[in-house]
């Protein structure tokens, strides 16, 4: 039988800390962040899935909005036409963004780099159109209403605080899903794939089968965020969907960090709680103009600040501090430099 | 004193270090051949002198110190470097290439004469002007190189395994004009081979690089008369 | 069929437009391989650039055009030195994000500067329709059109007889070997993307007397730039042009003739991509790149 190894008293530590923290939050703060906190949940279950697909195996995408669109959508009409109830629509909402996803991810084996951008751009910008013009199915441009959620097994919770538990729990749910595949067979295929796909073919790796599994596995987990923020705003509308949403995902993975572990969760707090620090912070004067009401500046130049600075996000951040403090401890080197991926050379030699 | 003067210098691509201290020297006029087996380090060498790599030590040009200089800048004193795979511009014709050649020059004089020196050295070139230099032979690409680096007015020629790749014949050619060019022109030549019997051929003086270090140095005569070190070192 | 050809000349008409916000993408791409995704948003803020000298230091149209060119290409200069080069050698995922950092950023200065009250913009060319046979034609789509035509062939002759455009074509292929002759790539980049800006901005200003001028004017224009440029080639100037036409040509007769076709622009846009991008990567015109591995 294998030895576990090891874990380090302070990880344990942590880990309480943190489950402490996550079970209690809703007790000591009031409806309005505990509303926000639930949101932080559905963006962290985003983002798990967005680093899957860009964070482990490398392919870009501007578009997972569309994926959270399916999922979002699934439930509304599930739930405002069938009356079925919204816990179930759940999980039917990723399963079909899964399908989705997978079925994009054929045609993005053709594309790289620079052109999967593109076409998960020009993804992106089609989707709200795409909505409003089937509205027999989607109601168009009014949306869909749909009943508000009550704690289940008349438990005295209020609403905001159930979203909460909800939420949580199945980021976390999901989260070890995501821990588990990053660390299994496939997560290292996806990461062979990632580094070089020439030569993880050369290795045997199945690249079709691997790419167009992560692009699924990435939208069914967009899907069931879709899901629950239709289910927490008890409504959505086509324009809920578009461009800025799949921007602020992806920039949420950047910012926390892509291909490690707690960057979905940093992500998430960063694509909740940015905007309120950037309008905060835009009430600053400089000169005659006042940026007040003008956070996408501070937005923008904060996320290019941050590539320059932490390229790895605030996940490499954070784990180059934890390196640092092991290599104080003798537990381990600290690496001289940040590594970052490069560039491929593309010089074209005749 | 040398035209061109390495001492110490050490360099790495990241992790994997190249050279490990080398020094050299080569005089105003002269040709000198820099042979070694694989990995020895004679590439680096080169990059090293052109700015392409990353380096500790000092490299001096004609009294300038370039150690921590950028290659357009080198470029700029007066050192043409042809590079391992001949850096062929393939996707300009050979005239956009002899163009690119004498970009850093604005006598245009000049370079209309070195133009007409270039064609008397490689006659094939005023014909086949509006030819995409990728559909050239190896040995003209080679060729197209060369004298792309002489459209720089250059004092000082760094050639990368010039003979990597063609006939016997196409070599001896190559080696006849880079002689021809440092004698007329007053180019001085440091050229890296492997192989090292044309090489000597040439050169007036050589270093043996071995494992990013010069093992021996010396005249092409001594070198070629010493048994222990042409079997050691050159192979033959 | 008088009709279909009357939109396929309206398609032409609106394909100008598309192509010149094209040919700085391909200007920007065919200078470092990465799309720039703000390209639009800068073309924007030159245009208000151009608004503001009009409204309000009362210059005439075409003496604001020159003066928004000039400086719309030192800040595309300007941007590339300060927020691109540190950014050398990173990842293409990372240059798209600082591009669309970049596009937020500007989105945002235009909004703060000008606000977001639509505004009429007078431009070069008066709006009159010409009759001949059945058909119409209006004097401002022609006058796009010559302008982008124009544009056109000023970039052939630069990249093709001028020895900085032909160092430019170098400098992007093969950088390191354009180092080795002298060539000050770096630099070669921020030219790229000072020419980028003024097309933009010549873009722009075609496009502002046609729709409203206001912040979020090029965004729509930008997804279908990008059809023109792929489905073009996004290496080629004359790509650009042609598949912008092209583009038009079809956004024309897909949101008259299909059912509903105005939502589905957008995703007809969408698709063109991708179909263009599965089938024939390199585009009309474009160089197939081999990739050295």
């Amino acid at each position: 039988m294998r030895r576990l190894p090891a874990i380090r008293p302070e990880i344990v530590g942590l880990v309480v800390v943190g489950g402490v923290v996550l079970i209690g939050l809703p007790t000591v703060t009031n409806q309005f962040y505990t509303f926000e906190f639930a949101k932080v949940a559905i963006f962290v279950i985003a983002l798990l899935g967005l680093n899957i697909l860009t964070g482990y195996s490398g392919q870009i995408s501007l578009g997972n909005g569309a994926f959270m669109a399916v999922g979002g959508y699934t439930t509304a009409i599930l739930v405002h036409d069938t009356g079925v109830p919204y816990w179930a629509t759940i999980p039917a909402a990723g399963l079909l963004a899964g399908v989705g996803g997978f079925l994009i991810g054929i045609p993005a084996l053709r594309l790289a780099g620079i052109y999967l951008a593109l076409a998960t751009f020009a993804l992106a910008l089609s989707i709200p159109p795409v909505l409003n013009h089937f509205d027999s199915f989607t109601g168009g441009h009014s949306g869909i209403v749909m009943p508000p959620v009550l704690a289940p097994f008349g438990l005295d919770l209020s609403q905001e605080q159930w979203l909460y538990y909800l939420n949580a729990g199945i980021a976390l749910a999901l989260f070890a899903f995501a821990w588990g595949i990053v660390r299994s067979r496939t997560g290292r295929a996806f990461m062979a794939i990632r580094d070089s796909e020439t030569a993880a073919v050369a290795s045997g790796i199945n690249l079709a089968y691997y790419k167009t599994l992560a692009f699924g596995l990435s939208a069914f987990y967009a899907g069931v965020a879709g899901s629950l923020l239709a289910i927490a705003t008890s409504y959505l509308n086509p324009d809920s969907f578009g461009l800025s949403l799949s921007l602020a995902l992806l920039v949420g993975i950047v910012i926390g960090g892509l291909g490690l572990d707690f960057g979905a969760v940093l992500g998430g707090l960063f694509v909740v709680w940015l905007p309120y620090f950037a309008e905060k912070a835009s009430g600053v004067q400089i000169g005659a103009f006042s940026f007040a009401g003008k956070p996408d500046i501070f937005y923008g130049a904060l996320l290019i600040l941050i590539l320059f600075f932490a390229p790895n996000g605030a996940a490499g951040f954070l784990r180059r501090g934890w390196l640092w403090y092991l290599s104080l401890r003798g537990a381990a080197r600290l690496p001289a430099a940040e590594p970052v991926a490069e560039r491929e050379p593309t010089e074209i030699v005749p | 004193m040398a035209q061109l003067e390495l001492k110490g210098v050490v360099a790495a691509y990241g992790p994997i270090s190249a050279l490990h201290g080398v020094s050299l020297s080569v005089d105003a006029g002269g040709i000198v051949a820099l042979l070694g087996a694989n990995g020895a380090g004679k590439t680096t060498t080169l990059r090293a002198i052109s700015g392409t790599v990353r380096k500790t030590g000092s490299v001096v040009f004609d009294g300038h110190d370039i150690s921590k200089r950028a290659p357009e800048h080198i470029a700029r004193l007066g050192i043409a470097h042809v590079p391992e795979g001949r850096g062929t511009l393939g996707q300009l014709t050979v005239w956009e290439n002899l163009q690119m050649g004498a970009y850093i020059r604005r006598d245009s004089k000049g370079i209309k004469a070195d133009y007409d020196r270039v064609c008397e050295y490689f006659a094939w070139i005023p014909a086949r002007r509006r030819q995409l230099a990728a559909t050239l032979s190896g040995g003209e690409q080679q060729m197209l190189a060369i004298a792309r680096a002489l459209m720089m007015r250059p004092r000082l020629l760094l050639l990368d395994e010039p003979s990597l790749g063609l006939a016997p014949i196409v070599v001896r050619e190559i080696f006849r004009i880079v002689r021809a060019v440092n004698e007329r022109d007053k180019v001085t030549v440091l050229v890296v081979e492997q192989n090292a019997s044309i090489a000597l051929e040439g050169a007036a003086h050589a270093y043996v690089l071995e494992a990013g270090r010069v093992a021996v140095s010396g005249t092409s005569a001594e070198l070629q008369k010493d048994e222990a070190v042409r079997r050691s070192y050159l192979g033959y | 069929m008088l009709a279909v050809i009357q939109q396929i000349l309206s398609g032409i008409a609106s394909g100008g437009i598309y192509a010149s916000l094209a040919l700085a993408l391909v200007l920007v791409y065919r200078a470092m391989d990465v799309a720039n995704f703000a390209q639009g948003e800068m073309a924007t803020f030159s245009t208000f650039i151009s608004y503001s000298l009009i409204e309000y230091a009362h210059l005439d149209f075409w003496t604001a055009f020159v003066i928004t060119i000039v400086v719309s290409f030192a800040l595309g200069i300007g941007i590339e030195r300060l927020l691109i080069r540190p950014f050398e050698g990173a990842p293409v995922l990372t240059l798209v994000i600082v591009t669309l950092g970049l596009f937020t950023i500007i989105n945002g200065v235009t909004g703060l500067v000008w606000g977001y009250v639509f505004k009429e913009y007078r431009g070069a060319f008066i709006s009159q329709p010409v009759r001949f046979g059945g058909l119409y034609l209006d004097t401002q789509d022609l006058g796009v059109l010559s302008v982008v035509l124009v544009m056109l062939l000023l970039l052939y002759l630069f990249f093709s007889r001028t020895k900085i455009g032909l160092a430019m074509r170098a400098a992007s292929l093969y950088p390191d070997s354009s180092r080795l002759l002298g060539v000050r790539v770096g630099w070669m980049l921020a030219l790229g993307w000072g020419l980028a800006a003024a097309v933009g901005a010549v873009s722009g200003m075609m496009v502002a007397p046609i729709i409203f001028l206001d912040p979020n004017m090029m965004q729509s224009i930008l997804l279908f730039a990008f059809a023109a440029a792929v489905l073009g080639g996004i290496e080629s100037p004359l790509g650009s042009v042609v598949g912008g036409v092209a583009i038009g040509i079809v956004m024309a007769l897909v949101g008259t003739y299909i059912p509903g076709g105005q939502d589905l622009r957008l995703a007809f846009g969408l698709i063109v991509i991708v179909v263009v991008l599965l089938l024939r990567p390199a585009g009309l015109f474009g160089r197939a790149a081999v990739r050295r591995v």
